[in-house]
């Protein structure tokens, strides 16, 4: 059974419909690499995954939870389901220990002490041992968006969602932080994002969702559709002769 | 002709000034302590709040913000009795302080809390945290950093308005040198002192004010 | 005494407000006119002006407008001149008002980008045509939000002139009261006069700002 279950989701934005019936299934440990154009819906997807936006039908589960039917709370459900944006969205008023203990003390209601020897644990994970009473505003971009992956962690998410994580940053910034990514991946956690990545999405991606128009208009084996696109949109769109 | 300045005749009546000094630093601190927060609370209703806090909120701000300090401390001690809510002068004077920066500090939050990026909130909620915890401990202490210089300037402002609360016999500052003009008749002296005394408060309130701010919010 | 009926009351509130306009609108007037001189002053070249005029808006600034109405009322008379409520309230609030304005203009000229300044001056302009021909017109674009704004306070500053005496709104309440003993109806209708006078001046002032951030 698949840990996230997308099946004919459709979202519009008053006229503009968004998602055109989206059906998607992500198990346990895949990476799903999602590309696709500007505005083809990739963010909207993403971010009916946890909540952040409603759908009109269709319907999401996470781990057997369903979004957006109302029942299921969204804290329960958010707190299996992490997510990484493209703008970091540190909290520029904590540092960078502060900011991955918050949730954790606030929302979990850890111990501090246990909390700061998780977040030191995750800081040396994702590169950053002397960063923990760094303000943001005194990390680089790269930096901050491996705080912030580090802040997600910190809840222990069953999934990790990523919004073209390495799109705010300066191009030498981008490794540092896919390298991350690809450790997480390793290690076996659950991973959907998207990216304008296409080397990483084939390297390190499971599954290639590529997204047209707000539906998904191909999927399969990153290897395999990246080698031989089916259509005509996928093939001009990573700028290979069908 | 001018007269003779005469500050003489001021001294026997130090320790008047003194006691109105003092309570003019208390009402001011003591008062600025709860508007303030009563601010919070009405920063918080206008932005998080349900509807009708907000509408209520907004009525609250519009009135105090468009009538004179002096009608709003005329009305709490002497309308309010006549409806059975009998104040002191000094309990009055605080009430009408707490309740004019309120309304102030109302506005001035909710401006700092709109300034705070939406996606800031939005990894508040990644995170599981309820609207309360995005509120107390990711919106509020950015929002009112943005808006510190303006929310210690409102302060000073209600500082010096506090002169007013003279009129309802109030013993501040402003009542101590009324009082001793009354004595010794050397009013222009007196009042040059009082509004001496005024200025040096509020250029020691702003210093406060800015040492505060060094020490709540994070350099860099 | 309840031959005071509330028409009555309502109506001599009116005609003192008359004199909470009046003194609003001069004091408003001559307060820009000085303030546009502690400006000009505030943004010269000259060291002298700048800090004399600093020390104008700090001193104004950082002193209750009462003392102000006070020192104007007593310290008038030092010269052997009597002075009427009236004229002390008028100069006192002509210069609060002025340092007041002098200091949101001097924001306003200040946020007009170096470049202009500098485009002005590489076409050979004085400082006084930059200021005259490139920065004031369009720091008065800015201007006018915030000054409108500021005319609110000053309505509502004109109520201490009750204090040293002046009939007005405020003066003409408590007068009222004294008479009726009905001090709720008394100071709502005054709260209300007031409301009325200012919050069509608050409201314009925000509707101003807004449209300014649409257009830039
Ligand atoms: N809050 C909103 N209100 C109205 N329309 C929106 C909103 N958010 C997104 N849209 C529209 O929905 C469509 C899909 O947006 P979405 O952000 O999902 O695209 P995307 O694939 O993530 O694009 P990008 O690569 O630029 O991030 C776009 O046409 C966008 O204009
Ligand atoms: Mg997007």
């Amino acid at each position: 059974m698949s840990l996230v279950s997308i099946r004919d989701v459709r979202k519009s934005y008053g006229a503009q419909e968004v998602l055109k019936g989206v059906s998607l299934d992500t198990g346990r440990g895949d990476v799903v690499a999602i590309i696709g154009r500007s505005g083809s819906g990739k963010s909207t997807l993403l971010r009916c995954i946890n909540g952040l936006e409603t759908y009109q039908s269709g319907s999401i589960t996470v781990d057997g939870m369903a979004v957006g039917d109302g029942k299921t709370d969204l804290r329960t459900l958010r707190r299996h389901v992490g997510m990484v944006f493209q703008q970091f969205n540190l909290f520029p008023h904590l540092t960078a220990g502060e900011n991955i203990m918050l949730a954790p003390t606030v929302v979990v209601k850890e111990q501090k002490g246990e909390a700061r020897a998780v977040a030191e644990s995750l800081l040396e994970k994702v590169g950053l041992a002397g960063k923990f009473d760094a303000y943001p505003s005194q990390l680089s971009g790269g930096q901050q968006q491996r705080v912030a992956i580090a802040r997600a962690l910190a809840m222990r998410p069953t999934v990790l969602l990523c919004d073209e994580i390495t799109s705010a940053l300066d191009p030498e910034l981008v490794n540092e932080v896919l390298k991350v990514v690809e450790r997480l991946a390793s290690e076996g956690m659950t991973l959907i994002l998207v990216t304008h990545e296409m080397r990483f999405a084939r390297d390190v991606g499971t599954k290639l969702v590529f997204m047209h128009q707000g539906r998904v208009h191909e999927e399969g084996p990153p290897k395999a559709l990246f080698g031989q696109p089916a259509t005509p949109e996928l093939a001009q769109f990573i700028g290979v002769q069908p | 002709m001018i007269q003779h300045l005469n500050f003489g005749d001021l001294l026997p009546y130090w320790d008047v000034f003194a006691r109105g000094l003092l309570f003019t630093i208390v009402l001011t601190l003591t008062s600025t302590v709860a508007g303030l927060t009563l601010g919070t609370a009405g920063a918080w209703a206008r932005t998080f709040g349900p509807r009708w806090a907000g509408a209520l909120t907004r009525a609250y701000v519009e009135i105090i913000r468009n009538t004179p300090f002096i009608v709003q401390l005329f009305f709490i001690f002497f309308g309010l009795p006549a409806l059975g809510v009998k104040l002191s002068e000094n309990t009055a004077a605080f009430i009408a302080m707490v309740v004019n920066l309120g309304a102030y500090s109302t506005e001035i939050i909710r401006a700092g809390i709109e300034a705070v990026p939406k996606g800031h909130l939005e990894a508040g909620a990644s995170l599981a945290m309820s609207r309360w915890e995005i509120f107390r401990h990711i919106v509020l202490k950015p929002a009112i950093m943005n808006v510190y210089p303006a929310l210690s300037s409102q302060i000073i402002i209600v500082m010096l308005g506090s002169a007013v609360v003279s009129q309802i016999s109030a013993e501040d500052l402003t009542y101590a040198a009324n009082y001793i003009q009354s004595r010794n008749f050397r009013a222009f002296e007196v009042y040059i002192v009082a509004a001496l005394l005024y200025l040096l408060l509020a250029i020691g309130l702003r210093a406060l004010l800015r040492g505060i701010g060094r020490a709540i919010f994070p350099k860099g | 005494m309840s031959d005071f009926s509330f028409w009555i009351i309502l109506q001599n509130l009116l005609l003192a407000t008359r004199w909470t306009i009046l003194l609003s609108l001069i004091a408003f007037v001559s307060g820009g006119i000085v303030g546009l001189l502690v400006l000009l002053a505030r943004v010269s070249h000259g060291r002298v002006l700048r800090i004399l005029s600093l020390g104008y808006i700090e001193v104004f600034q950082g002193t209750p407008l009462l003392m102000q109405l006070f020192l104007f009322f007593f310290g008038v008379a030092l010269f052997g001149i009597e002075v009427s409520p009236w004229v002390a309230a008028w100069l006192a609030l002509t210069l609060w008002t002025s340092a007041f304005l002098a200091e949101i203009w001097r924001g306003c000229v200040e946020s007009i980008p170096k470049g202009q300044w500098e485009a002005s001056e590489s076409l050979a302009l004085s400082y006084g045509e930059q200021m005259r021909h490139v920065i004031l017109p369009q720091a008065l674009r800015i201007a006018v939000a915030p000054t409108v704004g500021f005319s609110v306070q000053v309505v509502k500053g004109t109520a201490l002139a009750s204090i040293i005496g002046f009939v007005e709104l405020t003066k003409a309440g408590t007068m009222l009261n004294n008479v009726t003993f009905r001090p709720f109806l008394v100071y709502t209708l005054v709260a209300l006069i007031y409301f009325a006078l200012c919050f069509p001046l608050s409201w314009y002032s925000k509707r101003l700002e807004g449209r300014l951030n649409v257009a830039r």
